[in-house]
């Protein structure tokens, strides 16, 4: 067997309680260097005879390049080049990668340097090669821009300006629908508008974005290293942009502080590095600043969402109709219009719709690019989807849960078919699951209906006390394939070599667990390779909770296959038959043996079987195997996320004093890594929820370039993250039943948020926008007082 | 930059090490370092130097980071580090006397008996984090006069002393000639405020403290300092400073009536805290409009109040 998934059911996958290391919660192999200071970061490769790059950033948000004058620069020692678009005329914009074949878009790519409009602040002009990082920030500093300010468009709510002369800003207007909206409309008992907005922000990663490219001139070779998230993938766009074969371009990744979607994506920088190292035919570094990442690096999250629903008197929903102004800053990056259109897919969630129509207008405005982040266009529609909740069970008197309950899907309609209407977009076939069985779990074990009567007496008490529900719906794993290759070495030790990524989510151990659960070995034994193209020539990369699923199926068809190989010539060495035989920390031996039975190590094995070997007889040397994983499906992991907040009547704060975040994630691949990935994501998802937010003036200027301005939650500002990790539903579509978990814990944290505050309020629907701050709640509550 | 590095030093200014003279590169502008060990020496510095945007140097909590991101590029620093005598906090004819190298977190536990000493060790849990309290200085933050600065607002309601040292001479400067606006003070360019002076309040008086910040070590969006005494059961001698709201934090007289000879109470503490709000003159900005502002010196006049023992 070399090829796993391709449509058909799998067997149920056995517990944990069934498995040696798969499934359990056991310590990460890949920390010792890491909190031992010796983690191997962007900032810590350099490489001799290497040039520094510093970036001229534009400092208006939209207006035309009159001249550059690098003359100052170019006499400061140290600076060997200072170039502009004009040095660079023949790259082409940095290409999409999820829409290679994009139409009506490609004109809104962003070129490596402005060539004649800047479009915002931050937006790359000229770029200083120096001997020193300081010396070209220096130099840099000397670069004078001339610019002709032009208006600037800073909503997407706005009326749409011009990209350039004769291009508007509305750059597409995309839409998804199915079932016959105009009815569900026409036959409604009630219907309820909301009009609401998710604000702009994004990951921070502790580590900002660095790029190094390197030129090997003897073997014609070009390099980047530096890379996250994605490196495969990224070698094929920047294959396609440099015009190499990939053969001739590999991408290396290190140590990653931290992902969140934004890291890793291809940026002016990296392109300039790599055009640079090859023009110089030296080494040339780049290292992102603080204020240069909180003004250049992707954010997003920023829609306004004009939505409306129709429901029976039951509160049964009969259609839901949304239009969405996506605020798209000033390109289209990598992504092309992959966030709008998650957001739509994703906005019917876990709920039997009927009938649904959505429109995005995807707009340009004069701030930072928007991608991609953690869970990109699910918090935005699971926020949108949870105020149309709750302003139904306001309209029609019912409970909020209830209203929910009623509509979610239930385990016996599963596999449920989400079809759209426009050609093109991919269905979604929700895979397996019981959504109202978690919910009831979630209420039950966060103890909501004791909690109903604890806020009454609180806020008899004056206090303001609220808690919220929102329920949602993940996609992970989404194919097509990746790959692995598995090599016993002759001592035991076994070398894994993935196409994965690392963030720091853990990858290492998860990728370890796996193999070492179908080989038969200690995980820590387990050496796993990610992020180096030079090493295999395909990968998935870490995004959209795919690593885990995908490359873990992968790793587990791979392993499964050197098991098979193991065994076979172990049947020969103890004369055993093969299917008697199991591999327990190593050591293949008769199944259920105690000590003392005939036995060989899978080391032993790995030397009997070197090239040249009598034992062969034809069969390929070396205990390693080379397998793929494919799939045609996506898998559905579901959750429910749960707050009590109170506020502050006097000062409009929120403090969250619980949150739940209830996941079923099919099969854990480790417990232990998965809850801080629900952890970690929910910290963030407060933040968009309540403090994080990229402010601009009304000209363009960013006012949160700084860490005293971007408000991400600290330890004081979270409560200790409840989490109830289930395991009741595994994919069927997957051979170990694994879903992905990255996303889980940040997806309904606006949504929950919002409700909870609604309730603490007793003002249903107050909450339209986040983050809710402290200043807007202060203005609901005037608001209250006067009406 | 590159003009700053390749200006002459000029013979005077004595070199504070020999790397200075090395072409170190580093993320903030390029300055020259001075690094006096006494006093003379620190003025005669600064006055040579001010006039060419020398900036003193203490804790460096404000300055460095906005020097990291270039927003301030000074050409001279004059790390004042190293001069001893600058260290010292001491009492001393009934005013406490906190040198200029005096920490932040020198005032976690009282530094002296009675109410200052308990007010002092309250504040200090405002300011920032741990790790910013073990560098910044109290000094140095009444010298940059961030609206939203703590020190700066106990210094305006207890009507603390700056002294400050120059070539010219030493100078007493009164708490309601300091602050100027925002980040701006009447300290001359070339002195240096060597130490302030807060008076000991009598032993029976109440000292409170309330700030509000988006999270836990923020910048306050508004603070307020009250200080009062009970005679017969009676409000006396109350003292109400409000920070964080206006450009420079100051008393606000019109709460301080509103306390004055009052028994203590909600009502009371209701009426100061509308008083503090109507009287001021709120700062704005994208995230704090003026009637926001109004509303957290209301709720923190109140609070403070309510804390104050």
């Amino acid at each position: 067997m070399t090829h796993g998934g391709n449509g058909h059911d799998y067997p149920t996958p056995p517990p944990a309680s069934e498995r040696r290391v798969l499934g359990h919660a056991v310590t990460r192999i890949e920390d010792r260097p890491l909190v031992t200071g010796r983690g191997r970061y962007a900032g810590d490769i350099n490489f001799p005879h290497q040039l520094h790059m510093r970036v001229v950033r534009s400092p208006k948000a939209h207006g035309r390049i009159i001249s550059v004058d690098a003359s100052v620069a170019l006499k400061m020692p140290g600076v060997v080049a200072v170039w502009t678009n004009d040095d660079i005329a023949d790259l082409s914009p940095i290409d999409f990668r999820a829409d290679k074949n994009a139409t009506g878009i490609r004109e809104f790519r962003q070129p490596a340097l402005a060539k004649t409009y800047v479009r915002y602040i931050g937006d790359p002009v000229a770029a200083v090669f120096a001997d020193d990082p300081y010396v070209a920030e220096d130099a840099a500093e000397h670069v004078a821009l001339a610019i002709e300010e032009l208006p600037v468009v800073m909503s997407a709510s706005d009326p749409p300006g011009e990209f350039e002369p004769g291009r508007s800003s509305e750059a597409i207007v995309l839409h998804h629908s199915f079932g016959d909206i105009e009815a569900a409309f026409k036959n409604a008992h009630a219907v309820v508008e909301i009009d609401v907005q998710t604000g702009r922000h994004s990951g921070v990663p502790m580590e900002t974005r660095g790029a190094i490219g390197v030129y090997d001139a003897a073997k014609d070779l070009l390099e980047l290293h530096g890379a996250a998230k994605i490196p495969h993938r990224n070698r094929e766009t920047l294959c396609r942009m440099l015009k190499r074969s990939p053969s001739s371009l590999h991408v290396h990744e290190s140590h990653v502080g931290g992902g969140f979607g934004i890291r890793g994506e291809l940026y002016p920088e990296d392109l300039l590095v790599l055009v640079a190292a090859m023009r110089f035919k030296r080494p040339v570094k780049w290292i992102e600043d603080r204020r240069e990442h909180l003004m250049c690096a992707n954010q997003g999250r920023e829609q306004r969402h004009l939505a409306r629903i129709a429901v029976d008197k039951n509160g049964h929903i009969l259609g839901i109709e949304d239009e969405i102004f996506h605020d798209q800053g000033a390109y289209i990056r990598t992504h092309g219009v992959n966030v709008p259109n998650r957001t739509m897919c994703m906005m019917t969630g876990a709920y039997k719709v009927p009938a649904y129509r959505a429109k995005a207008r995807v707009r340009l405005t004069n701030k930072t690019p928007a991608a991609t982040y953690r869970a990109p266009g699910r918090y935005e529609s699971t926020f949108v989807r949870s105020r149309l909740m709750d302003a139904v069970a306001a309209k029609l008197g019912l409970d909020p849960v209830e209203v929910r309950r009623r509509n979610l899907i239930t385990a016996d309609e599963l596999p449920y078919v989400i079809a759209f209407n426009e050609p093109g977009i991919e269905e979604l076939e929700f895979d397996s699951g019981d959504y109202p069985a978690l919910l009831d779990k979630a209420l039950k074990a966060f103890g909501w209906d004791k909690l109903q009567a604890v806020m009454k007496r609180r806020r008899a008490a004056g206090e303001l006390v609220g808690a919220g529900v929102a329920i949602f719906m993940e996609e992970s794993g989404r194919g097509p394939s990746d790959n692995a290759r598995i090599k016993v070495d002759p001592d035991g030790d076994v070398e894994l070599i993935t196409g994965g990524a690392s963030l720091g989510q853990g990858f290492e151990t998860s990728m370890a667990q796996i193999c070492a659960e179908a080989l038969g070995v200690d995980y820590q034994r387990v050496r796993v390779i990610h992020g180096q193209t030079d090493l295999i020539d395909h990968g998935i990369g870490a995004h959209a909770a795919r690593a885990t699923v995908l490359t873990g199926g992968a790793v587990h068809v791979t392993a499964t296959m050197v098991r098979e190989k193991a065994i076979e010539f172990a049947a020969e060495l103890l004369q055993t038959p093969a299917a008697d035989l199991d591999i327990v920390d190593g050591m293949v031996m008769r199944r259920g043996a105690k000590d003392g039975g005939p036995s060989i190590s899978l080391g032993d094995i790995a030397k009997r079987v070197a090239p040249g070997s009598k034992l062969l007889r034809g069969r390929d040397p070396q205990l390693a195997a080379h397998g793929w994983y494919n799939t045609d499906h996506t898998v559905f992991p579901y959750g429910v996320h749960l707050a009590v907040v109170r506020v502050d009547r006097d000062t409009g704060k929120v403090a969250v004093e619980r949150f739940m975040v209830a996941y079923d994630v099919g099969r854990a691949v480790n417990p232990l890594l998965i809850e801080g990935q629900l952890v970690g994501g929910c910290v963030q998802g407060l933040g968009g929820a309540l403090s994080e937010e990229f402010v601009y003036d009304e000209s363009g200027e960013p006012l949160s370039a700084t860490f005293a301005d971007y408000l991400m939650p600290t330890l004081h500002e979270v409560p200790d993250v409840e989490v109830l990790l289930t395991e009741d539903a595994p994919s069927p579509r997957h051979p170990l039943g694994l879903k992905g978990a990255g996303e889980g814990g940040i997806n309904g944290a606006g949504g929950v948020i919002a409700s909870a505050i609604d309730d603490a309020l007793q003002m249903p629907g107050a909450i339209t926008r986040l983050p809710v701050t402290p200043q807007r709640i202060r203005e609901l509550l005037r608001r209250r007082a006067t009406a | 930059m590159e003009r700053a590095r390749a200006a002459p030093a000029p013979e005077k200014i004595r070199r504070a090490s020999a790397w200075t003279d090395k072409k170190e590169t580093m993320k903030p502008a390029s300055f020259r370092y001075h690094a006096p060990k006494t006093l003379d020496e620190a003025v005669a510095v600064l006055a040579e130097v001010a006039p060419d945007d020398g900036r003193v140097l203490a804790g460096g909590q404000s300055l460095v980071p906005i020097m990291a991101f270039r927003l301030a590029k000074p050409t001279h620093l004059v790390d004042i580090n190293g001069i001893k005598e600058l260290a010292q906090i001491k009492v001393d004819g009934g005013k406490l006397r906190i040198g200029a190298c005096v920490r932040h977190a020198a005032f976690y536990e009282p530094v002296c008996d009675g109410p200052l000493g308990r007010l002092l060790a309250t504040v200090v849990r405002s300011i920032a984090h741990h790790p910013i309290r073990t560098r910044g200085t109290f000094c140095g933050s009444v010298a940059h006069a961030d609206p939203a600065s703590e020190w700066c607002a106990v210094v305006a309601t207890l009507d603390g002393e700056m002294v400050a040292q120059s070539q010219r001479g030493e100078r007493i400067i009164p708490a309601k000639d300091y602050f100027a606006g925002i980040m701006t003070t009447t300290l001359q360019e070339d002195e240096l405020l060597t130490e302030v002076r807060l008076p000991m309040p009598a032993p029976d008086t109440r000292v409170g403290f309330q700030e509000f910040s988006r999270r836990a070590g923020d910048f306050a969006l508004s603070m307020a300092v009250t200080i009062y005494r009970l005679e017969g059961g009676k409000i006396a001698d109350p003292r109400v400073g409000i920070g964080g709201a206006e450009p420079r934090a100051r008393r606000i007289a019109e709460a301080e009536a509103a306390l004055r000879g009052k028994q203590p109470g909600a009502d009371v503490f209701n009426a100061a805290g509308e008083a503090a709000a109507a009287a001021i003159d709120p700062l704005e900005d994208i995230h704090t409009g003026a009637e926001y502002r109004r509303d957290l010196v209301r709720a923190m006049t109140r609070r403070a109040l309510d804390s104050a023992a």
